[in-house]
């Protein structure tokens, strides 16, 4: 026991050190990709956190959106420091989800699904629609960046990837923190029955819509969150950012990684931003991505529906088995 | 001010025309499979492509070429249900996302093929018939409506008159009982999936002259058949049907007399409002999955 948490110790601080490292051995423009992996990292994890509750939402990536615009906003227009901007933005995800909880959770399944699709794509109409303040088809310009920081010797410059890489890990590390502790309360273990027995937790008096609302609400508050990361980072946003295209490679990271265990989507999101950026870039296919992303979806769902995660335990066992073969 | 309004109920009329091929088949294959087709406004892009090739680039007669978009998206589509849609039979996560996978590949090909730019299809016929003063309807339009009645006359015909029609409404109404009952659920589906694809690839193919042609043309159609399916009660063919009456008429005037994006608006709030108050839509009355 003491020596398993001696090696849990041991491979986090290993994690730790490799993570702060990672960006010096990188490129510029491989810096950015690790700036938007992290806060995909937060996107796709917060997913997961909806789809533990059994419900697929399409309108996941709108959410973002709506952290990103009301974080822009509320920087832009209201003169907000950006990092309580970034919060703010975080806030009205939660409350939009919020209201759109109501209608929402008369469905289930893939009446939900669809629903959920309408919803997004109403409130992507409305940024279209409306100019003013959304900007529009054109979406916001030159969202303010966060301050830089001049305290004598330390100067940090957030437009630089490097910082705000740390930064971005430090907002994810402790969102993912937060939603593993949600998810290992007695609040998770309520959202695994209302997944797999809503009627058998309804009739022992668990209030399943109000857990479902909870998981919307908290889902879309760190998807909010992650809209936010990317809106002051690339400093412009605009519907077609926040579109079912985009929500569609979110799936894929969802489906590909598996959501059953905590680091199934992030293996999932790890993986295809190495097969997109590492691969398709240096064979120059980046015109096949959907193509590829397409053959992947199917492949993963006809051959290996549990995705990624479900061949780490084998391969675990794989290795074990080796030396204890005799034993066995 | 009249002009306006008749006018906008020609457009209104031509509109659901192909809304209702595209609609009919998806509903077709939900009922049969229990799938919904996330890639059929591929099939009706391909449809469009179908002429694209044929009449645009090889300059053959139009109606070939239309003929020739049925029966290859039709192929397409019985392709699709051996290989992707029959794993996947009443099992509605893993068929959204495998059709999500099959969008994602024929936009592709259609983007490595043609290139992403719009093409420029000269209609067929450039006459246009006046009903009256200031009423006016493209022969081409026309053609479309005419095209829609006739083939969905012939399904009609065919699911109600035909014993292969008896087997696919009963396998929509209960697979297990119509499988009990000595019906190839797999030829079922086959047939199911292959008259589906082949109308939204008809559909396409007819329209392609007077809509936008490019490789994303079909979402703009899926969210409006979506909105159909839903209105009109998953599952429910004439409920299909008359859900793009009234979505197309509502859609139309919406954009005639305040805007376009508003109108998008009004649709999806519509169909919102019916998975609220009636989830197995307008019309439907019975819920699957």
């Amino acid at each position: 026991m003491a020596e398993r948490r001696t090696l849990g110790a041991a491979f986090a601080l290993s994690l730790v050190v490799a993570l702060a490292a990672l960006p010096h051995l990188l490129t510029y423009s491989q810096q950015e990709i690790l700036v938007f992996l992290v806060i995909n990292v937060l996107l796709v994890m917060s997913y997961r956190f909806l789809a533990l509750t059994g419900e697929w939402s399409l309108g996941h990536v709108v959410m973002m959106g709506v952290g990103a615009y009301a974080s822009a906003l509320a920087a832009k227009r209201l003169g907000f420091p950006v990092p309580i901007a970034m919060l703010a933005g975080a806030a009205v995800s939660a409350a939009v989800a919020w209201v759109l909880s109501f209608p929402l959770f008369r469905m289930k399944g893939f009446y939900f699904l669809i629903g959920s699709f309408a919803a997004g794509e109403v409130i992507r109409l409305l940024w279209k629609r409306f100019r003013d303040p959304f900007g529009g088809p054109k979406g916001l310009k030159r969202i303010p960046e966060i301050a830089d920081i001049e305290w004598g010797v330390l100067q940090v410059d957030f437009f630089n990837p490097v910082a705000y890489y740390y930064f971005c890990l430090a907002v994810v590390s402790l969102s993912l923190w937060l939603l593993w502790r949600l998810e290992r309360s007695s609040i998770g273990l309520t959202f695994h029955a209302v997944h797999w027995h809503d009627g058998l937790a309804a009739s022992v008096g668990v209030d399943t819509r109000r857990y479902r609302t909870l998981a919307l609400v908290v889902a879309s508050a760190f998807a909010g969150l992650s809209g936010a990361l990317f809106a002051h980072y690339v400093g412009a946003i605009n519907p077609t950012r926040f579109n079912i295209e985009e929500m569609v490679y979110v799936l894929t990271w969802a489906i590909v990684g598996g959501t059953a265990t905590f680091y199934g989507p992030i293996l999932g999101v790890v993986m295809l931003t190495v097969l997109n950026e590492v691969v398709l870039r240096k064979m120059g296919l980046e015109q096949a991505r959907p193509l590829v992303y397409g053959a992947i979806l199917i492949a993963f769902v006809m051959f290996l529906p549990r995705g990624l995660e479900s061949v780490v335990p084998r391969l675990a066992r794989l290795r074990l088995r080796r030396p204890g073969s005799a034993r066995a | 001010m009249t002009e306006l309004l008749l006018q906008t109920i020609v457009n209104a009329t031509y509109a659901a025309s192909y809304l209702a091929l595209v609609a009919v088949g998806l509903v077709l294959i939900f009922g049969v499979m229990g799938i919904i087709n996330f890639a059929h406004g591929e099939f009706y892009m391909l449809g469009a492509y179908c002429v694209v090739a044929l009449y645009a680039d090889l300059e053959l007669p139009f109606l070939l070429s239309v003929a020739a978009g049925l029966v290859f998206v039709g192929l397409v589509g019985i392709a699709t249900e051996r290989t992707l849609f029959r794993p996947m039979r009443d099992n509605p996560l893993g068929g959204l996302v495998v059709s999500i996978g099959l969008l994602l590949i024929l936009q592709s090909l259609a983007t490595l093929g043609f290139g992403v730019r719009m093409e420029h299809i000269p209609p067929p016929s450039q006459a246009v018939l006046t009903l009256r003063e200031g009423v006016g309807i493209p022969v081409q339009r026309l053609n479309v409506i005419f095209a829609a009645v006739l083939l969905l006359g012939a399904l009609w015909l065919f699911l109600h008159r035909t014993r292969w029609g008896f087997a696919l409404r009963a396998s929509a109404q209960d697979p297990e009982a119509a499988a009990l009952q000595g019906i190839s659920m797999g030829q079922a589906s086959r047939i199911a999936v292959g008259i589906g694809a082949a109308l939204a690839g008809v559909a396409g193919a007819l329209t392609a002259p007077l809509v936008r042609t490019f490789p994303y043309m079909g979402h703009s159609v899926i969210i409006a058949a979506f909105i159909v399916i839903i209105v009109g009660g998953v599952g429910s063919l004439e409920g299909a049907v008359l859900a793009a009456v009234v979505y197309a008429f509502v859609h139309t005037f919406v954009t005639t007399f305040v805007d376009g994006v508003i109108a998008d608006i009004v649709g999806l709030l519509l169909m919102l409002a019916v998975l609220i108050v009636r989830p197995t839509g307008l019309f439907g009355s019975r819920d699957r999955g």
